[in-house]
């Protein structure tokens, strides 16, 4: 199955099971994005609202609902437009169970079908938001496959606080087998791709696939371990620190800016707590709003080729005396 | 019912007084916003409304809150921030919030309840509850863009919601002059919602003109908005008073102060009944004041519980 008919599945499966469940967002009944196609013809049109263009308001009503009981997926059109809701999802929504001492529940999926660069949309169309999130304390999943996004997205749905979901779309058209019968990915929990002993390699969302690619490459020069986190917050630090204990080396392939980004909480995590026998890296995008001329584009975001030099530079390293 | 009224505006206004000495007394950590000369306006919208309906409010919260009938020693508890506070000490002046009672929180960010409220309203109408809701904002508020397109949203599906603007002629020091173009009353008319100007500082117009609201969000005629021209005795939060800003005049306040809603409703009871209810509020909040020293402190250890929902436990600032 396709990774966006795999999210698609799991909408409608979750719809049918809990009749509370509704999604808001922009042409979600045409489905602009393609997710939530047939949705309203099949749940009726009270499940599914198309929203003008308010995304802080329609953030806030999700709350609204989900105070007064109900569960909702909201869609953005765009990554960025998630910056307009930040306020709605890192002060409000993330915060009310504390703020309320236990009262407020606010179980809301902030979902984006297609984050990261697609190749020519230039500045405001490519970003991947989710080390804000992360930093914020927001459960924030990432996932790489159709049926980690297909478990991922129901786990996301029934959890009692708010998920900010990105499909990264680079990754909406791979596919994986994703069995028939409902089932979850719970959240905070790793996947290891493929095992090795050299080094374990962090990667996430659609960059788990070109780890694999890369692992299969060297393989007769290195042994990779493809580590995918799934979740970026919470994080599954257990399972990192067994891949880490047997590689005892760690590159993490990130698509978040370097400044703050997802690898540096890694990497900071593991220094601290982890068995490195060698200094870690990272492979991240650059510091720079994505350009639009391809070859630009290309030269900011994290490669391959990047991957491959680092994978092989803390290979070489020696061991730590 | 105007005693009643009377009773929670009073209420209102002591809990405030109280609030200010124990703030200056240290007890109280941070600064509040008092509701001191705006008693009317939440006291006549509460009164229009039932347990279930919901209310949203703003960083100036305390008075929304008691005139949705929270309980006042929770209350007190909350401010001090004690383990018996509404929100186990949590949230504080800012946050409070009773589910129970339909009361979503103050707020700490202007005007970020709104769409709370149109999401509260628009489940009501799904489950055909009857409930209404209530948003709470400021002048100040009225300039935000996610309360316009609450609005917009709020009007287009016909959703029973209530915008209570209360004018009280200030965000902090600016001026309504100074910061915003037109009217507001016509800025809700364009939406096509019912709107109307009502005198704050006259807690039975209030009411009249909240009944007006909540029929016809019940009818399923859609929002009003409520401008309630009123005005704030107290400076913007506590600590004004050492700040010595010159945005409004005494003589400004002292003319506002004559028509004080306390004065204005206290008035038509009579003195005996008057003197009765004052006695019986003070007993209160010497209750509350009371019930909030006694009740215990939070222990550290549990600084990260409610965090989530689920029962994930954060992460700590160093590493275990
Ligand atoms: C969005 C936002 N901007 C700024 C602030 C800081 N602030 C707190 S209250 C306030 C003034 C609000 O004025 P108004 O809405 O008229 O309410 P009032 O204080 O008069 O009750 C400001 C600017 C804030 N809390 N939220
Ligand atoms: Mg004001």
């Amino acid at each position: 199955m396709r990774y966006q008919q795999a999210l698609g599945k799991a909408l409608r499966d979750e719809m049918a099971r809990d009749p509370g469940l509704f999604v808001v967002g922009e042409d979600v009944r045409e489905s602009l994005r393609g997710v939530t196609k047939g949705l309203a013809e099949e749940f009726g049109a009270n499940r599914v609202l198309d929203m003008p263009i308010s995304e802080q308001m329609f953030t806030g009503f999700a709350t609204g609902a989900a105070l007064a009981g109900r569960r909702c997926v909201v869609e953005y059109q765009i990554p960025s437009l998630l910056y307009l809701a930040f306020e709605q999802i890192a002060n409000q929504a993330q915060k009310l169970h504390l703020m309320t001492g236990g009262q407020a529940k606010v179980p809301v999926v902030y979902f984006v079908p297609g984050s990261g660069a697609r190749l020519g949309l230039a500045a405001q169309h490519s970003d991947h938001p989710y080390s804000l999130f992360a930093h914020a304390g927001v459960k924030t999943v990432l996932p790489a496959t159709a049926a980690d996004a297909y478990g991922l997205l129901v786990a996301s749905i029934r959890d009692d606080d708010p998920v900010v979901f990105l499909a990264p779309a680079a990754a909406l058209p791979t596919r994986e087998e994703v069995p028939d019968e409902p089932f979850v990915v719970p959240l905070g929990s790793g996947r290891i791709h493929r095992e090795g002993h050299d080094v374990t390699v962090v990667a996430v969302g659609h960059l788990v696939h070109d780890a694999l690619a890369l692992a299969d490459e060297l393989a007769d020069e290195i042994s990779m371990e493809v580590f995918d986190p799934r979740t970026l917050y919470p994080f599954d630090w257990e399972l990192l620190a067994a891949s880490i204990g047997r590689t005892g080396r760690l590159v993490v392939y990130d698509d978040a800016n370097r400044t703050c980004g997802l690898a540096a909480e890694i990497i900071a995590t593991a220094a601290e707590e982890m068995p490195l026998l060698a200094p870690p890296k990272r492979v991240t995008r650059a510091d720079v709003p994505i350009p639009f001329a391809v070859e630009l584009e290309l030269a900011a975001l994290p490669s391959r080729e990047q991957l491959a030099a680092a994978v092989r530079h803390v290979v070489r390293e020696e061991v730590r005396g | 019912m105007t005693a009643e009224l009377y009773r929670t505006m009073r209420t209102i206004r002591r809990f405030e007084e109280r609030v200010v000495d124990l703030v200056n007394a240290n007890e109280i950590a941070g600064v509040t916003h008092e509701y001191v000369g705006q008693e009317a306006v939440a006291t006549g919208v509460c009164a229009a409304l039932q347990r279930d309906d919901v209310i949203t409010s703003t960083h100036r919260g305390h008075g929304h809150v008691i005139a949705k009938g929270a309980d006042v020693r929770r209350m007190m508890a909350e401010l001090l921030g004690r383990v018996d506070g509404l929100n186990r000490g949590r949230g504080g002046s800012m946050h409070i919030a009773d589910f129970a009672l339909g009361i979503y929180g103050a707020n700490g960010i202007v005007a970020a309840g709104a769409p709370f409220a149109a999401g509260a309203a628009w489940t009501a109408v799904q489950d055909a509850s009857g409930v209404v809701a209530a948003t709470f904002f400021g002048d100040g508020g009225a300039n935000q863009g996610i309360l316009h397109e609450t609005m917009n949203l709020a009007a287009l599906w016909r959703l029973p919601v209530i915008f209570v603007c209360e004018n009280n002629g200030y965000a902090v020091t600016l001026s309504q002059a100074r910061s915003t173009a037109g009217s507001l009353i016509e800025r809700a008319a364009a939406y096509g919602m019912a709107a109307e100007a009502v005198d704050g500082m006259d807690v039975d117009a209030v009411l009249d003109a909240a009944r007006g609201a909540v029929e016809r969000a019940r009818a399923g005629e859609g929002p009003t908005f409520l401008e309630c021209r009123t005005y704030r005795f107290f400076g913007h939060h506590t600590a004004e008073r050492t700040m010595k800003l010159g945005y409004r005049t005494d003589d400004e306040i002292a003319s506002w102060r004559e028509r004080d809603p306390l004065l204005v409703t206290g008035r038509g009871l009579g003195e005996a009944v008057r003197a009765q209810i004052d006695e019986d509020v003070e007993q209160l909040l010497d209750e509350a004041v009371e019930f909030a020293r006694q009740s215990g402190r939070p222990d550290p250890v549990d600084a990260f519980d409610h965090v989530y929902a689920s029962g994930l436990r954060p992460r700590s600032g160093v590493a275990s």
